[in-house]
């Protein structure tokens, strides 16, 4: 928690130190809000969700708050597709706490599972939040009091309390603090981690007509709010990809009339120029103990997967045939990389042993398979797919190599995958603008993420930051 | 008496002035080298006068070899903006070998390239939005090395060429109809 607490307040300050820097200069690599905001549309998947009530936590301040938890607590749990938050009409009463609560009320309206909460103002600016998540069910059965064997006595007990917490925050902590909240309630509910308090990195591409600056380079909160340029440019940005301590981009610039890897500090917005060999320099990617980092290059003749040691800036060649081999991503454990190959003819998915650098076709279904990514689990593929011509977003199952397609969107690229694998975002094509979207590991649940200016592609989903 | 004496003194002058003359009246040697003197006045000055003459018809043919240069410059310039205006070639979708359609057009640049060899140039290679960013990038690549494939098959030094792939990142077109795809697999060849 303190980590991210000092992570939380860094960002805005040195963002404004640095905006304030950035006057009268060139927009060249300087922090600056984008404009293109994103906001989440909801296109599928909410009847398989369940009903949780997020009440409005209880304020007794004559000031406005900065930000509604609740809806933010609400949005957050009602984009992993797996919740959904009732309505204000819907709900019977609008408890702070578990002692105000009517479960009868709440039971018959056919939800169990209240989160309720309340903020006081405490000195110098700070807030004390208090939030409870109750499960209406065991409450109705234990009427709110259970009886527990603690030391061998028997106690009254509040089991139907899932979780009970309170903190005190800043004022500008109020969002963070909601994602906080919704990770602590997802993972209470669910088993697996939240991945509220995460970022993505995209590339969005302003038009080249007007802009003299139309590639640039974003981050945002997962859910498309507080976004932050960090690179403006005349030529082409692509492929960013987070550092596993969420600290760096890796990504690949034009600006040199050629592409060059560079990997930047996203606090600082200093970078470094990595590569700048003849030919192709692409798809960088961090190992999973970011010591290292794989690419493409295209020195030797032809696109070929290559690992370079970041401390000594040792390059080891991975694949050596020439066929295109590209799209490299490692395995969870660092050991082997999958990638995509047309050795076979048509783009197909390939794995390569670090140790033993044999590489096998792992994809067979479909015309091609490309852009592969693996759920941090390491019990899925997730692929770009083309079947009869269509690009669509597609699952594989590591062991069975069973595959599904989950996506129905138009010529979908670049999936990435959120840190606890409830999620992939990936760029697609809609109403002939290119948009980020959301769609769950199981299919079901799909948004979309439209964009107010510009093309967004790219997307790399961020590592957990807590 | 006086008279007399003028008379002889006069005499005396007059019979000095012949001995001297007689003394010191040309020999053959100095007849020779008068001659020769004046062979060279009139030499140096025929080789003045060639010289100015030659120095004349080289500035002349210097004139003449500056206009030639001057006038193949522009010819070269105009053939230039000739193929600057024929840079691109289209490819198929997933494809990177030159259809038979381009090769005229890149014949045009490959003999420029061998008549200039000081002339650089960069390949773009460009795909359309299907397949994946990186990918295309890889194509991309491929289509302009097939390019400078020709090129150099045609005698242009690969010092001349830079390929460089811009993948799905620069449309000509924007959009996915199949002019606005077929528009964006190209190879566009960039004078430097």
């Amino acid at each position: 928690m303190s980590t991210m607490k000092r992570l939380v307040r860094v960002v805005p300050t040195k963002l404004m130190l640095l905006m304030l820097c950035a006057i009268g200069l060139a927009a060249h690599s300087q922090w600056a809000k984008a404009q293109s905001n994103l906001r989440i549309v909801i296109t599928e998947g909410m009847n398989n969700a369940r009903p949780i009530a997020v009440v409005p936590f209880k304020w007794d301040g004559a000031s406005i708050l900065p930000e509604s938890l609740a809806d933010v607590i609400g949005n957050n749990l009602q984009r992993s597709g797996k919740f959904s938050p009732v309505s204000l009409s819907n709900m019977p009463q609008f408890p702070s706490s578990d002692t105000e609560m009517d479960y009868s009320a709440w039971a018959q309206k056919g939800i169990d599972t209240v989160l309720t909460g309340s903020i006081s103002a405490v000195q110098n600016g700070q807030y004390l939040v208090k939030f409870e998540l109750i499960d209406v069910l065991r409450a109705q059965l234990t009427g709110g009091e259970s009886k527990t064997l603690i030391d061998g006595n028997l106690v009254m007990a509040k089991d139907h309390i899932i979780v009970s917490r309170e903190k005190i925050i800043l004022a500008e902590d109020f969002r963070q603090y909601a994602h906080i909240i919704s990770d602590i309630a997802y993972e209470a509910l669910t088993g697996e981690k939240g991945a509220f308090l995460t970022r993505i990195a995209y590339i969005v591409v302003r038009d080249r007509d007007t802009d003299p600056l139309p590639y640039q380079l974003v981050i945002a909160d997962y859910d498309g709010a507080n976004e932050t340029r960090l690179l403006s440019s005349p030529e082409p940005l692509m492929s960013p990809s987070w550092s596993p301590d969420g600290n760096k981009l890796a990504y690949v610039s034009f600006e040199g009339k050629r592409p060059q890897i560079f990997i930047q500090d996203i606090y600082t917005s200093q970078r470094t120029r990595i590569t700048n060999f003849p030919g192709i320099n692409s798809s960088p990617a961090f190992s999973p103990d970011g010591t290292k980092l794989v690419m493409v290059l295209s020195k030797d003749g032809n696109p070929e997967i290559y690992v370079m040691d970041l401390a000594t800036k040792e390059l080891e060649r991975i694949t050596q045939n020439r066929a295109i081999d590209t799209e490299p991503e490692w395995t969870p454990d660092g050991k082997s990389i999958v990638y995509t190959s047309e050795r076979g003819g048509r783009p197909q998915i390939y794995e390569v042993n670090l140790a033993t650098k044999r590489s096998k076709r792992i994809t067979f279904d479909g015309e091609m398979n490309l852009g592969a990514a693996i759920t941090p689990d390491n019990k899925h593929l997730i692929v770009v797919n083309r079947t009869q011509g269509d690009y669509h977003i597609a699952r594989q199952d590591r062991e069975t190599g069973d595959m599904l397609v989950l996506t129905k969107t138009f010529l979908d690229e670049s999936p990435s995958i959120a840190p606890n694998g409830s999620m992939i975002i990936y760029s697609t094509l809609h109403e002939g603008q290119q948009v980020l979207s959301l769609v769950s590991l199981d299919g079901r649940f799909k948004a979309l993420l439209p964009a107010t200016d510009g093309q967004v592609k790219s997307p790399s989903w961020s590592p957990f930051l807590l | 008496m006086f008279t007399n004496n003028k008379f002889r003194i006069a005499l005396v002058a007059l019979a000095a002035t012949s001995l001297m003359a007689c003394s010191s009246g040309p020999s053959e040697e100095e007849i020779l080298a008068e001659a020769n003197r004046q062979a060279a006045v009139e030499q140096a000055e025929a080789e003045k006068s060639r010289m100015e003459r030659e120095t004349a018809t080289v500035a002349r043919a210097e004139a003449a070899r500056a206009d030639e240069m001057t006038r193949l410059r522009a010819a070269a310039e105009d053939q230039k903006a000739t193929l600057v205006n024929q840079n691109i070639i289209y490819f198929d979708f997933d494809v990177s070998s030159i259809k038979p359609e381009f090769i005229s057009v890149l014949k045009k640049h490959a003999d420029f390239l061998v008549a200039n060899p000081s002339q650089t140039i960069v390949i773009e290679g460009h795909g359309d939005q299907r397949g994946t960013p990186e990918y295309n990038i890889a194509l991309g690549e491929r289509r302009g090395q097939s390019i400078e494939t020709y090129f150099s098959n045609e005698g242009v030094s690969m010092s001349q060429i830079t390929v460089v792939s811009y993948g799905e990142e620069k449309p000509a077109v924007m959009g996915t109809s199949e002019y606005a795809m077929a528009q964006n697999r190209r190879g566009v060849v960039v004078y430097e």
